[in-house]
Formats: C-alpha cells, sequence, structure tokens
C-alpha cells in the first residue's frame, strides 16, 4: 500500500484481475526533484505483450507538469504500439491537461526546417555566400559615397545633433585612452632604441626615432586600432540593436534612408576626428619618448625636443594624418556595414561587434602596408 | 510547499475561505516626482484569477513590476503568503521569486535561443531533470499553448503572437504558484485568446496556480477574472476593487463602469458617487 503523502514519486505495473494492465501512480510529483523513469514500465508492457493500459491514481499526491509529462510519454508509448489507454481514473484537472497537450496536432511543416545538406552543397552555399558579400560590400560602399554627397551638397536627411554626439563620442571621449596608449608607445619606442643607439653613443637618435616612428606610423595605427575597439564596436553594436528592434525597418518605412541617417554622419564624424585624435598621439607619444630621454639617457629636454621637430619632414606629418583619416573611414564603413547586416538576435548583435572590430584592423593593417609602397614610390 | 493548495482547486467558488497569497498595503508607485499611482491595498487569494485593469497608461505594466521586485515601491510594502516581500534580504526574494512564473508585455524571449531552450533554461537551472527530460517538458509546455513542433524555432521565425504564447510556456516551465500576465491576449486572434482563456483557467483549476492579468479584453476580464482591481488614472489611486461582473453592475465610480461597458455609460447622466 502506497502511503498518500509518501515524499517520492512512484509508479508500479500491476495486471488486475481481468488481465488488463494498470498503472499504479502514487507519491508526491514535484518537477524541481525530476521525473521518474517510463523504460522500466514500457520494457514490462512490451514483455507482457499487453494490448490495454489503464491508470490508478488513487494515491497520487500533489502533482504538477512533471507528472502530465509522465503520462504524456507513456501515452505517445502505447500509441506507437497500439495499446489502447484508458484516462478515466486519472484525477479530472490531470486527465484535462493531458488532453489539452495533445489537442493541437503537432505543426508537420514546422519541423521540416532542419537543413542537414551534403558537404559539397554546404561548399557551394557557402562560396556562393562569399561572393555575394562582396557584392554586398560594394553595394553598401556605392550607397555610402551617395550618402555623403547628399550630405555635402545638404540634401541628405540626418540629425545634426546625432553628428555631434558622433563628434563627441568618438573625438574628446576618446582622449584618455589615445593619451594612455600613445605615450606608453613612445616610451616603447624609445627604450627599443635606447638599448641600440647608447651603444653607439648616439643616444640623442632617439629622438629622431621615436618622432618619425610616431608621426609616419604608430600614431595613425594605435589611434586606428584603439578606435576599432572603442568606436567601429559600438557603432556594429547600435545599429545591430536597431536591426533587431526593427528601428531600421521604421526609419526605411518612413523614407529616410538609413545610410543619410545613420551611417554618413558616423563617417564623417570619424574621418574629422582620427587626424585630431592622431596629431594628439603623435605629441604624447614624443612626450613619452622625451621622458624616457631624459630620465633614463640623461638627455636634456630642449635638445631632445629639437632634434624631434627637425627629424620631422611636413610630407610625413601630412602623410600620417592622411593615413589617419583613411583609418577612420575604414573603422566607420566596417562598423556600419556589420551593424547594418547583423542577424536578429540579441548574440547576433555581439558577433557583428566582434566582426566589426577585426575587420576594421584587418583593414588598418592592410592598407597602412599599401600606404608604405606608395610612399616610397612617392618619396615621402 | 511551493505551492500549499496544490491541486484542490476547481471553481472560483468561495473565493473568501481560500487563504490570501499577495496583500498590496499602502503600495505607492512613483518615477522620480511622477506619482503613479497612490496607497494601492488589494489582496489576492490563493488559486484566484485576477486582474488589473485600467486605461492605457496608468500604471498596470507598473504595477505588475512592482508585485515581482523589479521596481521598489516609493511607499507601502507587498507581502506573499504572509511574508513582507519588500523588506525581503535579496536570497530570500530570489527564493520567493522562484515560485512566480512572469509574461512580459513584449515577450522578451531570448533571441539567441530556441523556444525549446527558452521554455528549457528555468528547467535547467532550478530542477533535476536530466537534459533530454527538460526537452521533453519543454516540448508539453509548449504543446499546452499550442506550439507544438515549433521547438527548434528561434523567436524571430515565429509570428508576435507566437512569441507572445512561447512567453506564456517559458512563464509556467517550473510549474509557479503565482503567474503575472502582461496582456497575454494582445496580439491574438480571437480564437487563440479565446483558447488562452481556457488554459488560463486550467492552470488555475488543476494546479491550483493563483494568475494575476493585465489585461484590456472585456471578453475575457468577464469570463475568466474572480477578483479585480482598477486603476484610475484621473486620481492615481485605485478606482475599485472586487469581481469585474459586480463591478460593472454595481460600481459607485462612474469610470469603472464606462470602462467595463466600453464608454457606454455617459458620464454626465450616469449617477455620481458620494
Ligand atoms: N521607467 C519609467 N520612468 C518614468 N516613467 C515611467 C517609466 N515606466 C513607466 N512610466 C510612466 O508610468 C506610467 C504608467 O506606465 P505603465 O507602463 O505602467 O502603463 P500601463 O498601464 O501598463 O499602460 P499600457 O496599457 O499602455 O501598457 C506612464 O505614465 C509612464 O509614462
Ligand atoms: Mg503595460
Amino acid at each position: 500500500m502506497i502511503a498518500p503523502d509518501s515524499e517520492a514519486p512512484n509508479v508500479a505495473l500491476e495486471r488486475d484481475p481481468a488481465g488488463a494492465a494498470v498503472v499504479r501512480i502514487g507519491g508526491r510529483w514535484r518537477l524541481r526533484r525530476g521525473m521518474p523513469a517510463t523504460e522500466p514500465i514500457e520494457r514490462a508492457l512490451e514483455a507482457a505483450g499487453a494490448r490495454a493500459l489503464r491508470f490508478d491514481a488513487a494515491a497520487v499526491g500533489p502533482w504538477d507538469s512533471s507528472l502530465v509529462g509522465f503520462v504524456v510519454r507513456l501515452e505517445e508509448f502505447c500509441r506507437a504500439r497500439n495499446i489502447a489507454v484508458e484516462r478515466g481514473a486519472l484525477p479530472e484537472g490531470l486527465a484535462r491537461m493531458v488532453a489539452l497537450a495533445q489537442a493541437v496536432p503537432e505543426n508537420r511543416d514546422a519541423r521540416a526546417r532542419s537543413d542537414a545538406a551534403p558537404l559539397l552543397d554546404r561548399v557551394g552555399a557557402a562560396t556562393i555566400a562569399k561572393f555575394a558579400a562582396i557584392s554586398n560590400f560594394t553595394e553598401f560602399l556605392g550607397e555610402t559615397a551617395i550618402a555623403l554627397a547628399r550630405m555635402a551638397t545638404g540634401r541628405a536627411r540626418f540629425r545634426r545633433s546625432d553628428l555631434l554626439e558622433a563628434i563627441q563620442a568618438c573625438g574628446a571621449n576618446a582622449f584618455a585612452i589615445v593619451t594612455l596608449i600613445s605615450y606608453l608607445v613612445g616610451v616603447i619606442l624609445a627604450f627599443m632604441g635606447a638599448i641600440q643607439l647608447q651603444q653607439f653613443g648616439a643616444a640623442i637618435y632617439v629622438a629622431d626615432l621615436v618622432a618619425i616612428g610616431m608621426v609616419r606610423e604608430m600614431g595613425a595605427m594605435m589611434t586606428g586600432i584603439i578606435m576599432s575597439g572603442r568606436t567601429g564596436a559600438a557603432f556594429a553594436a547600435q545599429l545591430g540593436t536597431m536591426k533587431v528592434t526593427q528601428e531600421l525597418d521604421a526609419l526605411a518605412t518612413m523614407g529616410v534612408s538609413p545610410m543619410e541617417f545613420l551611417t554618413a554622419p558616423r563617417v564623417v564624424a570619424l574621418v574629422l576626428m582620427m587626424p585630431l585624435l592622431c596629431l594628439y598621439a603623435d605629441v604624447v607619444g614624443i612626450l613619452g619618448g622625451a621622458t624616457v630621454g631624459v630620465v633614463m639617457l640623461r638627455l636634456s629636454l630642449q635638445a631632445y625636443l629639437r632634434e624631434s621637430i627637425a627629424a620631422i619632414l611636413p610630407a610625413t606629418l601630412v602623410g600620417g594624418l592622411v593615413k589617419s583619416a583613411v583609418y577612420g573611414a575604414l573603422i566607420a564603413l566596417a562598423g556600419c556595414y556589420e551593424g547594418f547586416k547583423c542577424g536578429d538576435s540579441s548574440s547576433a548583435v555581439g558577433d557583428a561587434a566582434t566582426r566589426a572590430v577585426v575587420a576594421a584592423i584587418v583593414a588598418i593593417v592592410v592598407a597602412c602596408g599599401m600606404f608604405a609602397v606608395l610612399f616610397n614610390i612617392l618619396g615621402i | 510547499m511551493a505551492n500549499p493548495l496544490a491541486n484542490p482547486v476547481k471553481s472560483s467558488a468561495g473565493a473568501a475561505a481560500r487563504p490570501v497569497h499577495i496583500k498590496v498595503r499602502g503600495l505607492t508607485m512613483a518615477f522620480g516626482s511622477f506619482v503613479v499611482m497612490r496607497d494601492l491595498n488589494f489582496t489576492v487569494r490563493h488559486g484566484e484569477i485576477f486582474i488589473i485593469m485600467g486605461g492605457s497608461g496608468c500604471g498596470k505594466s507598473t504595477l505588475m513590476r512592482h508585485l515581482i521586485g523589479l521596481i521598489e515601491p516609493a511607499a507601502g510594502e507587498i507581502y506573499y503568503d504572509g511574508a513582507n516581500f519588500t523588506a525581503a534580504a535579496p536570497e530570500e526574494r530570489d527564493t520567493m521569486l522562484r515560485r512566480c512564473g512572469v509574461l512580459y508585455q513584449s515577450g522578451a524571449l531570448w533571441s539567441s535561443m530556441t523556444l525549446a531552450e527558452n521554455v528549457g533554461l528555468p528547467l535547467g537551472e532550478f530542477t533535476d531533470l536530466a537534459p533530454g527530460e527538460i526537452r521533453e517538458i519543454a516540448s508539453l509546455k509548449l504543446a499546452l499553448v499550442g506550439l507544438k513542433g515549433f521547438e527548434d524555432y528561434y523567436p524571430n521565425q515565429v509570428s508576435g503572437g507566437m512569441q507572445k504564447r512561447a512567453g506564456l510556456a517559458r512563464a509556467i516551465a517550473l510549474d509557479p504558484a503565482a503567474l503575472f500576465l502582461d496582456e497575454p491576449s494582445a496580439g491574438l486572434d480571437p480564437v487563440s485568446s479565446n483558447l488562452l482563456d481556457e488554459l488560463i483557467l486550467e492552470l488555475r483549476d488543476s494546479l491550483g496556480t493563483t494568475i494575476v492579468i493585465v489585461t484590456h479584453e472585456l471578453a475575457s476580464i468577464f469570463a475568466i477574472g474572480d477578483n479585480s482591481v482598477f486603476l484610475d488614472a484621473e486620481i492615481h489611486a485605485m478606482g475599485a476593487f472586487g469581481n469585474p461582473k459586480e463591478l460593472r453592475d454595481h460600481s459607485d465610480n462612474p469610470r469603472v463602469r464606462r470602462f467595463l461597458t466600453r464608454g457606454a455609460i455617459n458620464l454626465e447622466t450616469a449617477p455620481q458617487d458620494g
């Protein structure tokens, strides 16, 4: 005899005098504590070759979905084996819940969506997708160019406050991190040079090394990398979230081009701010080098700075600033492009931000290489 | 334990005899200096279907967010089974909340998980079920809301009404003692919304769940509501508390009758209170 309130849920298979199988259910059924297995009962039913099944739930205590799940599972097994099931003796509420769970027929074409395509199909599809991505990106570039042109002629629809906000976000708000990183880069460059140049008693040339290194390459490169992580990711996340919440659709259906409204101000903001940040990074980097020169190499500050200024040719300086503007455009384009093609879920927003950063950094390094070749040809 | 009245509730008869589940005392809800509602007092009994009603923007969702502890009251307390929820320590609150299921107005499904994973997440966190059983219970819950076969769909691949129903399946995943539904029938067609009413009744009748519903659907208010509170946006206070049908016929607040009769009562000619 099962106590009506015994703690664990329990099930037993018996035979009634008429020979039908009886599943006796008792105990407390609590989802939190798990669900008894149906396999022993199923095996016993198979072994007995039962044709009919009856539930006896006289001894059942409080129950919840775990019992509903148990009964549904057993009934499904019986249906597959053509065993007749009699629900009559189940508690009234339980019988209704079981019926409700089975009331709506399964939507058959709902499941038919799994795509286990053969390997060759998938390779082909991936290749086509890559080519489509190239044409998508080209299209995006073209649309951005048109939006920028409209903006330049004052015909673009965008909010001036958005532009100013973007300028603040990728300009002034980035000062602290740019200061820290470029100062340290200046220090590192100076250390690297000092170890070698000290051997030849040419310590003063550390100033030339740091100045040329910062102005030509590192200033633009480091601000570019900082801004891809800071601003490129933020652009992708903002636009991606707008995509998920259908805000982009809302803009488009109101006849406002997302390109003009969202992309153009962001590109302009970064292209304007990057050279300023880069110039600032150059100065801070040179000061970082000067710290090493004065403290470690015992050079005078004036001598160091005079040497630095003499080392920087105007063409080098302009070249560095042009590079940084190009990097800014690359970062903004990568961020906006990834944001626009973001998927429809919250994790897709994270992916978009990650891809935007990676794409921006790769693009910056590739562009840097191309500039090196170009400047070499131009003799800058 | 989780539910002192496991499975005994049969109908709304004898409501007064059932123990109080949620008690709201002197609750004032405010955002900064903007007072949404002042001095709310009402009780919800075990196994009751309780309706929160009122015009758009009167503070229904805000009240629900107070009941589940997402917003701190400006004044007053909320009690669950006699225990003070407002003053409870965070861990105690979590334990109390684990017995609550919530359907948010916007569905709030986790967009990067399939429907089955959405429903299965609370099961995985708070039960000893094996992964296969979690999936099975998740399918069962989805079947209850009419979404059998959609287990592997992502929220953005199903319609808005289906998202709402999946949200309901997630809310009932752990067989909560109290279920909070914010406009469950918004976005559903009349037939589905009728089925939803039946499901709500069924949950109450078979599992004894207390169900608090925010809704404007008059048909469903009268069909399933045992008790209700009307939030009066004009006076920023409770307009009425009682059975919706009785309020419609006998409330002394004309705005309540007007709401419950779709404005068929003219405020000017209706008998004024007090
Ligand atoms: N986070 C918030 N900050 C400030 N005010 C808020 C906030 N959330 C809601 N409100 C205000 O509180 C009031 C009630 O809002 P609530 O969302 O509760 O309305 P509701 O009754 O649920 O309306 P609906 O039926 O349209 O959903 C509104 O006036 C709203 O402007
Ligand atoms: Mg609301």
